[in-house]
């Protein structure tokens, strides 16, 4: 009984840390088709801005929930002005071009923090279920991804802003020829998908530590989740990362944790072999 | 109320408009009738923003908008009906409306008050646009346009894929609106017996210039004469 408990949260915690480092990714390449190979890079941005801020003085949680992703949504939207928004409608060009910013982040922070990994020890301690130990704050972590989700649909769905959003997304130039200024729409839809990597980094920082190069390991992770979910924003990174949470978890339980690896990417190959849209290309098709 | 002088425009390097001159007073209804691959619609999307101009000016209610974005000529009172008419097919018709109200104080009476005028959408309203009939899409982006409550509306081929009774529902509808409201239109079509119905003056266009200029009481004639045209365009 005990283990299912565990293992259950292991599984919750697993999709909850993939949606966690996808949903600023899906929230690009969702509303923008621009695949932001700088996402990595705004994580590791994140957990940089909790450490420095922390040293600071700033309380932990604000330092996570507020100061990182505003720092990392600012950046966000330097990078859209200064560089993507020259580049919409040209796929390739945007790859490169957020490539070359994921390697001119990733130097800049080796030369300014230095190669080595910096952490911020995990508040809340740990808690035992039965004779297994687990950490208060891993499972504080799938209450804040659920609720930034549950956040993110409120917003789609019932204000003017969620509005603009989703008419900006399906038919831009319809929308811009009723009064939206869709270069605006992309700013700030490119600001607030920083923003949601920043917070990402800020909230596996305790977790994982950070590093210049962490961005990497995560990058490929969030990538396969939002290409598996398909168009629908949150929608699709919730299935894709319940999907691939719980292969990883469980076959990472029954065997190791190489193989829960490989079981997720396996299933990603699988998954967009038959659904080459990805899940919501078939199913949930009118979801967010 | 739009003043187009010498305007050109076209794809890349091919031009598709050879310098359209075009007046359009406050309260008429212009119909511009042509076929195929004449610039009727490549005119529409310069109007409205989507294609730069090469040379000539647009002028809007007095105000220059020859090189401003598709959104701020919407903000300067343009209302754009387009060709497909490029309903929000994962909105509601609700959501469409209100996007159509965007930038209004009062959203909710402007869409009531749409909603009087075009009664067919009350039942359908919570409907996704995507999955309505060509027909009341059609009817829909007539009054998402409204809802934005436009000095001018520039209409794309409303007839186009559409069921005949629903046709004629539309045709009474601009009739009636522009009883009701003096709405200001210039109607690009390929049906003679649409724009008969509906224009004070047709302009014939023809290789991306206005050929001709036929007052009310000459489009019968001008019907005649372009007949066979139009078969031959079916």
């Amino acid at each position: 009984m005990d283990l299912a408990v565990v293992v259950l949260l292991q599984v919750l915690a697993a999709v909850a840390s993939l949606a966690l480092i996808s949903v600023g990714l899906a929230v690009i390449f969702g509303m923008m088709r621009v695949i932001n190979l700088a996402h990595g890079e705004f994580i590791m941005l994140g957990g940089y801005a909790v450490i420095y801020a922390t040293r600071w003085g700033i309380n932990l949680w604000v330092a996570m929930l507020i100061v990182a992703p505003l720092f990392v949504g600012l950046v966000g939207v330097i990078v859209e002005r200064s560089v993507i928004r020259f580049l919409y409608g040209r796929m390739i060009d945007t790859m490169l071009a957020t490539w070359g910013l994921s390697l001119l982040l990733i130097g800049a922070a080796t030369m300014i923090f230095g190669n080595t990994t910096t952490g911020v020890s995990a508040p809340l301690g740990g808690v035992s279920i039965g004779q297994y130990q687990t950490s208060i704050y891993e499972l504080v972590l799938i209450v804040i991804v659920a609720v930034i989700l549950i956040g993110m649909m409120a917003i789609l769905r019932l204000t003017k802003l969620g509005l603009i959003a989703r008419a900006t997304m399906q038919n831009p130039a319809m929308a811009a020829s009723l009064g939206i200024s869709t270069s605006k729409v992309y700013s700030v839809t490119f600001g607030a998908g920083a923003a949601l990597s920043g917070m990402a980094g800020a909230l596996i920082a305790p977790l994982s530590g950070v590093l210049p190069t962490m961005g990497v390991a995560y990058v490929a992770k969030a990538f396969i989740t939002v290409i598996s979910g398909g168009a629908a924003i949150i929608t699709g990174t919730l299935s894709a990362s319940g999907l691939l949470g719980t292969l990883n978890t469980l076959a990472t339980f029954v065997a190791t944790p190489v193989i829960g690896e490989v079981a997720l990417l396996f299933a990603a190959i699988v998954l967009l072999r038959v659904l080459p849209q990805g899940i919501t290309g078939k199913f949930f098709r009118r979801a967010l | 109320m739009l003043e187009v002088t010498g305007l050109r425009s076209g794809y890349g390097r091919i031009p598709i408009l050879m310098g359209i001159d075009l007046t359009v007073r406050q309260g008429e209804l212009i119909g511009v009738f042509g076929h195929n691959g004449m610039g009727k619609t490549t005119l529409m999307r310069t109007l409205a923003g989507h294609i730069r101009p090469t040379a000539g000016s647009i002028r809007l209610a007095g105000q220059d908008v020859t090189h401003a974005p598709p959104h701020l000529r919407a903000r300067a009172g343009l209302g754009f009906v387009p060709q497909g008419r490029e309903i929000f097919g994962g909105l509601t018709v609700r959501d469409n409306l209100r996007m159509g109200a965007i930038h209004s104080r009062e959203p909710d009476r402007i869409i009531a008050a749409v909603l009087e005028e075009f009664p067919r959408l009350k039942p359908i309203i919570d409907r996704a646009g995507g999955v309505l009939s060509g027909g009341e899409q059609q009817i829909l982006a007539m009054a998402r346009c409204l809802c934005a409550e436009p000095k001018i509306v520039l209409l794309d081929e409303p007839t186009e894929g559409i069921q005949p009774s629903i046709v004629e529902e539309i045709g009474d509808t601009l009739l009636e609106l522009r009883k009701t409201r003096g709405l200001t239109v210039v109607l690009v079509e390929q049906s003679l017996e649409f724009i008969r119905k509906l224009s004070d003056r047709v302009l014939v266009i023809q290789k991306g210039t206005f050929i001709r200029e036929v007052a009310a009481d000459g489009i019968a004639a001008l019907a005649d004469e372009f007949v066979g045209m139009e078969e031959a365009a079916h």
